[in-house]
């Protein structure tokens, strides 16, 4: 089958080009887009991508393909391509590329660490574990199994128009996954620094998010919560 | 946190509210207009300036022209710094959104004042 894949190092090249490479393709059963991938760099070694656990964990090969966001590991040929049609690899939208299918992710960690990902808890530490009720517990599902591929983030038009303001889905997510957590005292300072016309406020609700996260996660939804934390704060 | 001068208001919750607020209170009166096409089939002038010379309407209209006026400056000041950005003008961006932006105020201004002139004018 035809792979085309976007080629460009920015040290030689002018600007980026598409690059078809005739890759042959087992018919006896389905591959991940990753396997083609992987068999097209035996064609050419110099194409450059990120892969590491080659099953959905690690979020390392997020791109484009076809259009669409999605880990290409764990991405099954035949939900993206027709027999006969071309498989169009491209990096992940939105951020800039160092070389062929792998981009600079800065501006995307630097977003995240703005919401403080981690646990903020100014009463004394207990002996033990700070303990948690299941059905608290049971209100992270959904917000903690992000593993920050940036598909969302990257799929986002809010964050291609304002990249160095607007969080993003991603860290919006995480940004709730703490808001939410019964073991954080933090919340009121947390959401001060979310409620200005950028950080949050730029989501227009479009879920081009929820429609790529390959954990099938919804951010959309995160973001409503926090707007209604918001709300019930200030009112 | 963000801030950005030229919003007028200092968080983007008030401007979202602002935004919501306002577009109910525009269907309203689009609802209220539409009303008034279906009731009076044939409408003539003096039936249209009867209704207008009613102070509820009137009141209405002036409320329904400042959420007019509210909900545009906050959606153009969001179009503007969404599209008119460094990274699709590079430097110039800040000089052109703020004339961009300047043009909305003038316009916002105008129909302000028109809207009053209009309804409680003599």
């Amino acid at each position: 089958m035809l792979v085309s894949i976007y080629r460009y190092n920015p040290e030689t090249d002018l600007k980026p080009a598409m690059v078809d490479i005739e890759v042959d393709v087992p018919t006896d059963r389905d591959l991940m887009v990753l396997d083609v991938l992987n068999l097209a760099k035996e064609k050419d070694t110099t194409i450059a991508y990120r892969r590491s656990c080659r099953e959905g964990v690690c979020g390392s090969d997020g791109m484009n393909i076809n259009g669409t966001n999605g880990l290409a590991c764990i991405t099954p040929l035949s939900s993206v391509v027709k027999p006969g049609k071309k498989l169009v690899l491209r990096p992940l939208p939105g951020l800039p590329v160092v070389r062929d299918l792998v981009v600079d992710m800065s501006i995307f960690y630097k977003q995240f660490e703005k919401v403080k990902p981690y646990l903020m808890n100014n009463e004394p530490a207990p002996n033990i574990e700070r303990l948690q009720s299941p059905e608290d517990r049971a209100k992270l599902d959904g917000l903690y199994e992000c593993i920050l591929c940036a598909c969302c983030t990257t799929s986002c038009p809010s964050f291609w128009w304002n990249p160095d303001k607007f969080i993003g889905p991603a860290g919006l997510l995480q940004a709730y996954r703490f808001l939410a957590d019964s073991r954080d005292t933090a919340a009121s300072e947390r959401l001060a620094g979310l409620e200005d016309p950028f950080s949050v406020f730029r989501c227009r609700g479009i879920m081009n998010c929820v429609a790529v996260c390959p954990k099938g996660l919804n951010p959309t939804r995160a973001i409503g919560h926090i707007r209604s934390m918001l709300i019930e704060q200030s009112a | 946190m963000v801030t950005s001068a030229t919003n007028f208001s200092r968080t983007g919750l008030s401007d979202w509210l602002v935004q919501r607020v306002s577009a109910i209170v525009l269907l309203a009166y689009s609802l209220f207009i539409f009303g008034v096409f279906v009731l009076y089939p044939e409408l003539s002038f003096e039936q249209w300036s009867g209704i207008f010379s009613n102070n509820a309407v009137r009141l209405f209209s002036m409320m329904s022209v400042l959420a007019l006026c509210g909900h545009a400056w906050i959606g153009m000041w969001t179009i503007a710094t969404d599209y008119l950005t460094s990274l699709q003008l590079g430097s110039a961006a800040t000089f052109v959104r703020l004339i961009f932006q300047l043009g909305c105020a003038l316009l916002i201004t105008v129909y302000l004042l028109w809207g009053i002139q209009i309804f409680w004018g003599s």
